[in-house]
């Protein structure tokens, strides 16, 4: 049996056994939500119909019902859109990039850091298709002969790349978290007995019955899953990132837009997986399995990546006066001092300053603040979207077209119909999914569990 | 001569393990084992071959790569040849570091859902599919050896099944 360090903490607290595990995980599926969980979906729900009302009329009158204008002509759609997609990031990075570091804190929390994935790639999409303008022709994007009304599409362009980079995204996310949800989902089967819900569990399991065969199979298909999801993940930011970078707009012509949009997608992911299951560990009684370690081990991750964003916003502004262009260094100094100062202001200290208090272990181990926190970084990954594309298109090359941006209602309400739907769905997920990746764990119980652990110091 | 089925279940995996090789050794066939989690050395112990799912992927893979290729060269290059922004479409090696990205993609994305859909095929993992497994606590906390033997072996192998510490054995005769 695989040994671990005694200096590693345990990852299962309590004394369980495989069968409690299975209880543990089973309980919220079989009980009925309680008041806190309808209060919350009842708000959730309320946001995203009312953002589904902002988007019908975006779509029946036109995008002329935002606040983007000719000269900031991306606006709140892609500052959203890059929010989501970053925050998405983290889901991947936990299931594939740790599976492949063989980090075994992650199994607590990969089932529902992919689900976050899923959803918020959802609410990226919402933002793409609308900005087209025209969502009814977005057909024309895919490369369909020119009889549709269009040429080819282009393959020059970035924004076609992102058009595959994101699909092929969302398919594959998709089937690496089914994938891994099926022997969960056989486990609720068995343990069902109700003849419907019984049913239902049976045709989601796809039939899994946990032969020997089967389940070399799918370790195997796990790790080719997640040894392409980590290059994939690294290369969908990157080529969100050449939206702007290709373009010749001062402030967006980087070479330094790849590392630092994926640094930044994962420091977002990891605040927003922190705000979800420290909500989810209390409302599901999951602190055995979702520990302070962890949250130790995500802060870490939060302190690396903020840092990382830290370096590249110095970088970008050490290169820009140091490349003596004048409109590269006047789209610094604009975003810094000009008319949106604030929002930079805002971006530096969310992302660069705060993160740095959790070097004190005292603080990255407490979950109140680190609650505080996660919120606050998302804040910050908010602003930083939206420092880099409306200052920067407010005060482009022609001071003729220099202009102020202020978003409309319809734009705010979108946005927070998509993160209603993002809770609704998560909140759905919650309910009725295996929240925790239960066979994943019962592997690991031998080495990290407390009571081997505790049994092992004494050899 | 009539073969009886025989499930010996287990609580632990090492009990498990150990339970399997001794079978093997003494020269009993195992039919199957179900087991709630992926046991480490199962595949060993039972004298499976090592799975060949990963090579179907990167076969999916190169065959998405020729696809993403083939693709952009005859929409770019060969049907409807584009100049855009001074960056003719002439030949397929002019615009090669354009096209790299969604090569990339295609390749991925055939390399995973091709050795997706082999794996719900193979092991005949599909909606509607009725499990297999001969009790229900084998996706929970048991794990079973399913054996089929003739009279002459029962003994043996129940003997076997009760040393190395299974804490069932069931006959369906």
């Amino acid at each position: 049996m695989h040994k671990e360090s005694e200096i590693r903490e345990p990852l299962i607290l309590a004394n369980k056994s495989y069968s409690e595990i299975s209880d543990d995980i089973i309980r919220p599926i079989k009980g009925r939500p309680n008041r806190s969980w309808y209060i919350v979906f009842t708000i959730s729900l309320t946001a995203f119909l009312w953002g589904i009302g902002c988007l019908a009329y975006t779509i029946g009158t036109g995008i002329g019902v935002w606040g983007s204008n000719n000269g900031v002509d991306w606006a709140w759609d892609i500052t959203n859109f890059v929010w989501w997609i970053g925050i998405g990031h983290a889901g991947t990075l936990i299931s594939a990039v740790l599976l492949l570091f063989r980090q075994k804190w992650r199994m607590a929390i990969n089932r529902s850091a992919e689900a976050m994935t899923i959803f918020a790639v959802m609410c990226a999409a919402i933002f793409v298709v609308l900005h087209t303008g025209r969502p009814w022709l977005d057909y024309w994007l895919f490369p369909l002969p020119n009889q549709f009304g269009s040429v080819w599409v282009n393959f020059n362009s970035p924004l076609l790349w992102d058009v595959f980079a994101v699909s092929t995204y969302f398919s594959v996310s998709l089937v690496f978290w089914y994938t891994g949800l099926i022997p969960d989902f056989a486990m609720i089967r068995d343990r069902m007995t109700k003849p419907r819900a019984k049913k239902i569990y049976s045709l989601l399991s796809f039939g899994w019955s946990g032969r020997a065969k089967d389940w070399q199979r799918f370790e195997e298909v796990s790790l080719v899953l997640a040894g392409l999801s980590t290059p994939l993940v690294f290369s969908v930011h990157s080529i969100v990132s050449t939206d702007f970078a290709t373009s010749v707009v001062p402030g967006w012509h980087t070479t330094i837009f790849p590392p630092y949009f994926v640094a930044g997608a994962v420091f977002s992911g990891f605040a927003m997986v922190l705000t979800l299951l420290l909500i989810m560990r209390k409302v599901f009684s999951l602190e055995h399995y979702i520990t302070v370690k962890h949250v130790e081990y995500m802060n870490i991750v939060i302190i690396v990546t903020g840092s990382l964003v830290g370096v590249a916003y110095l970088t970008e502004l050490f290169i820009s006066w140091y490349s003596g262009v004048e409109y590269e260094q006047y789209a610094f100094l604009n975003r810094a001092t000009g008319p949106y100062w604030w929002a930079y202001a805002a971006m530096m200290t969310c992302n660069v300053l705060s993160p740095q208090i959790f070097w004190f272990k005292k603080l990255r181990t407490n979950l109140a603040f680190t609650f505080f926190m996660s919120i606050i970084v998302n804040i910050g990954m908010w602003f930083e979207r939206f420092v880099i594309i409306v200052p920067t298109l407010c005060r482009t090359y022609l001071p003729s077209s220099w202009n102020m941006y202020s978003p409309t209602f319809v734009d705010v309400g979108i946005f927070i119909g998509t993160i209603g739907m993002f809770f609704t769905f998560f909140l759905l997920f919650a309910r009725v999914f295996p929240v925790i990746a239960q066979a994943e764990l019962k592997s690991i119980m031998k080495s990290s569990g407390v009571q081997y652990k505790n049994n092992g110091a004494h050899h | 001569m009539s073969k009886t089925v025989i499930h010996g279940i287990y609580d632990d995996e090492e009990q498990l393990l150990e339970g399997v090789t001794q079978l093997r050794s003494q020269g009993f066939k195992i039919t199957d084992v179900f087991t709630p989690f992926p046991v480490h050395g199962l595949d060993h112990a039972m004298g499976l071959a090592r799975t060949r799912i990963a090579i179907t992927s990167f076969l999916y893979g190169i065959t998405g790569t020729a696809l993403g290729t083939l693709m952009m060269w005859y929409m770019m290059v060969h049907d409807w040849p584009t100049d855009i922004g001074g960056k003719p479409s002439f030949a397929y090696y002019m615009n090669v570091p354009a096209f790299v990205p969604i090569t990339f993609e295609c390749t991925i994305l055939c390399a995973a859902h091709g050795m997706a859909i082999t794996f719900f095929l193979r092991s005949w993992i599909l909606p509607g599919v009725t499990a297999k497994n001969p009790d229900p606590r084998t996706t929970d906390n048991k794990f079973l050896i399913l054996l089929e033997s003739g009279d002459d072996k029962l003994g043996g192998i129940q003997s076997v099944l009760k040393q190395t510490g299974a804490s069932e054995v069931n006959l369906k005769h």
